[in-house]
This record gives structure tokens, C-alpha cells and sequence, in this order.
């Protein structure tokens, strides 16, 4: 009894470190960036500090503004994630082949991913250049273009190219996810199914769609919450412009309240960041779980 | 067994958790304040990277700096322009020097980031600092940063092009920079003859403020906005028609000053606006094909005002939380003396008005020193209030939603109006 005590307070002092970390570094923002979004925080007032109830999220909800960039959030998330898993799928079907080479195929399409966003981001300002881009130098070499041109200075054009991006990166993560659930798969299935005559794509769509339905849907759960912050490849490219054409709402948030340092109105935004990639994540977990069970 | 496994992981942890401790206080910061050393300190001081004076010039005067000061030591940050403002908000209290552009004094005062410094600087001293410089530093009359960066916006011009379109002299207004553009164009000499930094950025609100200034506008007036004035509509028509006529470079809306500086220098436009910093480098073999072709005027205008330009102006700042003000402003001083303008005046022309006397700084640039005096009649200030920082963001939007022909230029600038008159509120 005595030892199973001091056992206890074992276990409460050896994951003080863990809680001081969650806490600190956690819970601690969490709290204080919620508190914000009640208060007028708005470091240019006179008056700020007070509790404002709800009024920040009202205003918010309220503000045409906020909705375009959310809508955006979502085009930008939606198409991105629709090429990743496509692509994706694509090259770990190909990297799943026993080819000449394969592995070391495989170590380099790790590359773009390992790249740091940022990075990644600096690289792709430099092709899009209107005067010096290598897209520009490369499709007039193709005679595809007549003349160079700018990528970034019309709103829409500006967001897929943002979203070209973002695809060449988070491709592979996705590719590798895939190719490791498809190593897992049982080949002898497939050769009875090759000599039950079910033809290539046959088996693709019965066989390893199906079983890498789970593996796609925890990649788009994840892909989905990261879709959502994409913060760098903004910042580095466009800077939300032109015309607000690439203000995704992480953005909004960032410029809101380092830029107007309105904290109160960058933490309501954050916490509406936060409660939709919650909806989407329950809505996704239930779609899970219904699969599992059908 | 399993206790002995138990009282090694118990001794790593919390080994760990005094490394960690002791870890908090080598904090160089904390260090810095607990010596009680006599007034051995160490400030930390925030540049910017590009435009102005370079950074081996601010290194190199604050080795000098500390030579001549042995108790003070100073950490010399830069980040690109971008981020400067950014950094100084995060990093509250991180510094005790802050580099201050001037559209960010009045944000700064209001967020009580910077200290008031109206009784360290001399009526002397201040008579022979240029007005302008002052102003950038000041909000409600009291003075809040040394001025230390004097900088404007010139028309700059490729003289090889222009010759070759028969054009004797630069524009003098933007009726007659059209004029040159279009003969350039139809010539074939160069495809887009001007190129600007329209950028959704800051530099957009710099370039507009300041073509609207040159007809006749005002975005602020007592405190008030006033965006949606005809002027300021008459200058966003202009900007739109050169855009859509193919007189300017279609990548404006995506350049920044950098990139205004590459399209220029590469020889693909005839004019360009851009800040001081511009001339040297377009001059310079290892930066430019333009070498010896590089024009400087002062910026067109209208019949309303024979020309307008911004004011750049940037100072240094104390922030209020450092603990070494003294120190702090000794090395402010330092930088913004004579001396040292007087060195570095092909980086930047001084704040001093009796050094463009002065035979050696005429000398490093005579062109330029003589052009800058007229341009300085000119100038404008971004409206100096608190939410000027706001505004910027929503006017960028605003003039590039006209600039790309998606709403009219009246109706983008009454709905800033709108948004505007709810900030100043």
C-alpha cells in the first residue's frame, strides 16, 4: 500500500516537465489567446482591456471581409488537397512497382517535401518572376506563351499558382503515406483476382482504393487542418495580395494583429480557424467511423 | 530492477530540469541587467537590410562606437524592411534601439513602444535638421526618435532610351511622361516603358500617396479621413489608364521596390520611381546592364502641383522597455552625428541641412545633392495617425481592385471612405 502511494508521487513528479511544457507552451496561449477574443484588446485604443462578451465574434461574422477570405480558405484547401490526393496516389501506385532504380526514385520525390516552406516559397517567387522566371523562360520555350508574363498580378490566377505551390510540396508527404499503406497490402489477393480475370483497373477500384480508403482519410483529415493554416507560401508570394486575391484567413488574422496590432480581432479570427477545422475534423471522424463500420 | 530503472529515469528528469533552469539564466538579456559592473551594458539595436545606408556602414561605426565607448557593448540586428515592423511589435522589448519608419511613429507612440525624446534634441540641432525629417519623428508635436534616414522618391530614367526616342529632357509632368511613354512604345524601344512597385504592399500606399499628392490630394485632413476626394480619384485614373494602355509593366501589381530596381537595371523600362538608394546601385557594374545611363529628376507633377514626393524618412527610436536608455541614446546619437552622415552620404544624403554645404558631400554626388534640394520642396508625409496602419492595408486593396480594372476608381475609393471613417472612429 505504502510503496504503491510513493509509486504515485513518482508518476505526479516525473511528468511535471511534460505538464510544465503543456501548459507553457499549450494551454497557457490557448487560454489567454480566448480571453483575448472576449476583450477590446486593441493596443491603439485608449480604452482596451475590457471584457466585450461575444461582440468580437459578432462583429466578425458580420464582416463581408472575413467571409471572402474564409471562402478562399476553403477554394484554396479544397483544390489543393483534391490534386495532392490525385498526384499522390498516382506516384505511390507508380513507386509500388518493382521498376529498375526504384529505390532510388523514391528517395528523391522525398526531396520537395523535405524542402522548408519557406524555402519552398522563395523558390517558386523566383520561377513565377515576370521578368526573369524560369515558367516564363521554360513555356516560351515551348511556344506555349508569345510573350513573358506576370503570374502573380491578377487575384484568381495569383491563388492557383500559390496552390501549384503548395501541391508540389505536400505531394510526396501524401505519395509516401499511400505507398506505405500499399507496401502493407496483401499481394496474393491481387493474384487471385489477376487470374479471376479482373482487368487493371478493376482491380485498382475494388481492391486498393478500398483498402486505402482509411490511410486517404486520415491524410485528408491531416492535410485538411495544414490546408487551413497555410501561412508561409502566402507570405512569402503575394502577401495576400493582389487585391486580396491569396487573403486566406490565417492571413487576415496575422496582418489584423501584427500589422493593426488589433489582438482581440486576430484571436477571434484564430479561435474561427480553430472551431471550423474542429467541425470538419468531427464531420470527417464520424465519415470514418461509418466506413469502418459498413 | 524495476526500481533501479525507476531512480535513474528520476535522476535524469530532473537533471534535466536544472539544466533547464540554469539554462534560463545564461538569458543574455537577464545577464546584461543583473551585472553590476560599473555600467558595463549591452544594447541591442534593429536595422533594416536594404535601401539607406548599408550594413557593413552601421557595422563598422558601431565597432568605432565601441571602441570609443569599452563599457557599452552593441548587438546590431537586421532584417529586411518587410519584417521590421513585424519584428519590432513581437520582439516588445527585445531592443533598446528600434529603427522607425515614418508612417509607424504615431502607431508606436499610441501602443507606447518608443520614448518621448523632444528634450534631448537642441533648438540648435533641430534648426539645422530638415523639416520633414523631423515630422517623420514627431507625433502631436513631441518628438520621438532621432531622425536619422532622409530619403524621397525620384523619377528615375534610362538616358540610352530616351535619346533614342528623340526625347531631349525627362518629364517634368505625368501628361508628359505618358507623351514619352507612348512614342518609347510605338517605336519599339522597350515594351513597357515604366515600371512601379505596386505590390500589395506599403510600397503601393507610398507610390499612390504620392501621385495623389502630386494632384492635389489628401487621404487625411484634422484627423479625418478624406480618401474618396476627386484628386485622389483623378490619380487612381491615371494609374489605371497607364496600366491598361501598356505604358506600365503588367508585373507591377506583384513588385516591390527590389524588383523595381531588376526591371529597371536589366534595361527593360525607361522610368522608374524608387528611393534614393536606386542611383548608386543602377550605376554599379556588378548590379546593373545600365551603367552611365542612369537619369535622376525630380518627379512629374500636375498643373496642380509641379511635383510631389514621399517622405521617407526613418528614425531611431529608444524602446521604451530598455533598461539602458542613456546608453541607448548615446549610441543614436552617435550614428545620426555629422561624422558619420557626412561619410556615408552616397548611401544616404544627410539630415543635416549645413552638410549639403559641405564640399565633400556635394562631391560624392553633385547631381544628386543639387536635385534634392528642389525635390524637398515637395515633399509629403503619409497621414500621421494612429491607424494609418490600417488604412495602408485597406487603401493597397482598394487601389489594386481599381488598378485591375475590377470596380471603378470611385466607387473602390468611397467604399474605403466608408471603412476608413469607421478606423478613425
Amino acid at each position: 500500500m505504502q510503496s504503491g502511494l510513493r509509486h504515485r508521487w513518482f508518476i505526479l513528479f516525473s511528468i511535471i516537465p511534460a505538464l510544465l511544457f503543456v501548459f507553457g507552451i499549450v494551454l497557457y496561449p490557448l487560454v489567454q489567446t480566448f480571453i483575448y477574443s472576449l476583450k477590446n484588446m486593441d493596443l491603439l485604443s485608449d480604452h482596451q482591456g475590457q471584457f466585450v462578451g461575444l461582440n468580437n465574434y459578432t462583429h466578425a461574422l458580420m464582416d463581408s471581409d472575413v467571409w471572402s477570405s474564409i471562402g478562399r480558405t476553403f477554394y484554396f484547401s479544397g483544390v489543393s488537397i483534391t490534386l495532392e490526393m490525385i498526384l499522390g496516389l498516382l506516384i505511390a501506385l507508380l513507386l509500388n512497382e518493382k521498376l529498375r532504380g526504384i529505390a532510388f526514385l523514391r528517395s528523391i520525390i522525398i526531396l520537395p517535401w523535405a524542402v522548408p516552406t519557406i524555402v519552398n516559397a522563395a523558390m517558386w517567387k523566383w520561377i513565377y518572376h515576370p521578368e526573369y522566371g524560369a515558367l516564363n523562360g521554360l513555356l516560351m520555350q515551348l511556344h506555349l506563351i508569345s510573350e513573358y508574363r506576370p503570374w502573380l498580378s491578377s487575384p484568381w490566377l495569383a491563388m492557383n499558382m500559390v496552390i501549384v505551390a503548395d501541391v508540389w510540396k505536400m505531394t510526396p508527404f501524401v505519395a509516401v503515406f499511400l505507398l506505405a499503406a500499399l507496401q502493407m497490402n496483401n499481394k496474393s489477393i491481387y493474384e487471385a483476382a489477376s487470374i479471376d480475370g479482373a482487368s487493371i483497373i478493376r482491380r485498382f477500384f475494388t481492391l486498393t482504393l478500398p483498402f486505402l480508403k482509411p490511410t486517404i482519410l486520415v491524410l485528408i483529415v491531416m492535410r485538411t487542418m495544414e490546408a487551413f493554416k497555410v501561412f508561409d507560401l502566402i507570405y512569402a508570394l503575394t502577401q495576400g495580395g493582389p487585391s486580396n486575391g491569396t487573403m486566406v484567413i490565417i492571413y487576415k488574422a496575422f496582418i489584423e494583429t501584427f500589422s493593426n496590432l488589433q489582438y482581440s480581432n486576430g484571436a477571434t479570427l484564430s479561435y474561427l480557424i480553430a472551431i471550423i477545422i474542429g467541425i470538419l475534423t468531427i464531420v470527417y471522424v464520424k465519415v470514418l467511423k461509418l466506413e469502418e463500420g459498413a | 530492477m524495476r526500481k533501479k530503472i525507476t531512480a535513474i529515469l528520476a535522476a535524469i528528469l530532473v537533471t534535466g530540469l536544472l539544466a533547464g533552469c540554469s539554462g534560463k539564466n545564461a538569458d543574455p538579456i537577464a545577464s546584461s541587467a543583473s551585472s553590476e559592473a560599473p555600467k558595463n551594458v549591452t544594447i541591442t539595436a534593429l536595422f533594416m537590410k536594404q535601401a539607406g545606408y548599408s550594413e557593413d556602414a552601421i557595422k563598422e561605426a558601431t565597432d568605432a562606437f565601441i571602441k570609443e565607448n569599452p563599457n557599452i557593448k552593441v548587438e546590431t540586428t537586421f532584417v529586411p524592411y518587410e519584417v521590421l515592423e513585424q519584428k519590432t511589435l513581437v520582439a516588445n522589448g527585445g531592443y533598446d534601439v528600434i529603427l522607425v519608419d515614418a508612417p509607424w511613429t504615431a502607431k508606436y507612440v499610441k501602443a507606447n513602444l518608443i520614448k518621448e525624446v523632444t528634450d534631448k534634441v537642441s533648438t540648435a540641432d533641430r534648426d539645422d535638421i530638415f523639416a520633414g525629417a523631423i515630422s517623420a519623428m514627431q507625433y502631436e508635436d513631441k518628438l520621438y526618435g532621432m531622425p536619422w534616414l532622409n530619403d524621397v522618391k525620384y523619377l528615375f530614367y534610362n538616358k540610352e532610351m530616351l535619346k533614342q526616342a528623340g526625347i531631349n529632357a525627362p518629364p517634368k509632368t505625368w501628361d508628359e511622361l505618358i507623351a514619352d511613354c507612348k512614342i518609347l512604345k510605338e517605336k519599339k524601344i522597350v515594351d513597357f516603358p515604366i515600371v512601379w512597385s505596386w505590390k500589395q504592399a506599403e510600397a503601393l500606399a507610398v507610390d499612390y500617396a504620392l501621385i495623389a499628392g502630386s494632384f492635389g490630394g489628401k487621404f487625411v485632413e484634422d484627423g479625418k479621413p478624406v480618401v474618396n476626394d476627386p484628386s485622389n480619384i483623378e490619380a487612381l485614373k491615371f494609374m489605371q489608364q497607364s496600366l491598361t494602355d501598356g505604358l506600365s509593366n503588367p508585373g507591377s501589381p506583384e513588385y516591390l521596390e527590389e524588383d523595381v530596381r531588376g526591371v529597371f537595371s536589366s534595361g527593360k523600362a525607361a522610368f522608374a520611381l524608387n528611393w534614393t538608394y536606386m542611383f548608386g546601385m543602377a550605376n554599379d557594374p556588378k548590379e546593373s546592364k545600365i551603367v552611365g545611363n542612369v537619369g535622376i529628376a525630380q518627379v512629374p507633377g500636375t498643373a496642380k502641383a509641379a511635383s510631389a514626393t514621399i517622405n521617407g524618412g526613418m528614425g531611431l527610436s529608444i524602446a521604451q522597455s530598455s533598461k539602458n536608455p542613456d546608453e541607448a541614446w548615446k549610441y543614436i546619437q552617435y550614428l545620426s552625428a555629422k561624422d558619420f552622415q557626412k561619410k556615408h552620404a552616397k548611401d544616404a544624403l544627410p539630415i543635416w541641412k549645413s552638410l549639403f554645404a559641405d564640399a565633400d558631400v556635394i562631391a560624392t554626388n553633385p547631381e544628386l545633392v543639387n536635385l534634392s534640394k528642389t525635390q524637398y520642396e515637395y515633399l509629403i508625409n503619409r497621414p500621421q495617425v494612429p491607424w494609418y496602419g490600417e488604412l495602408s492595408k485597406q487603401m493597397q486593396v482598394a487601389v489594386q481592385v481599381a488598378l485591375l480594372g475590377r470596380s471603378s476608381p470611385e466607387d473602390a475609393l468611397n467604399k474605403l471612405q466608408t471603412k476608413a471613417l469607421d478606423m478613425s472612429k
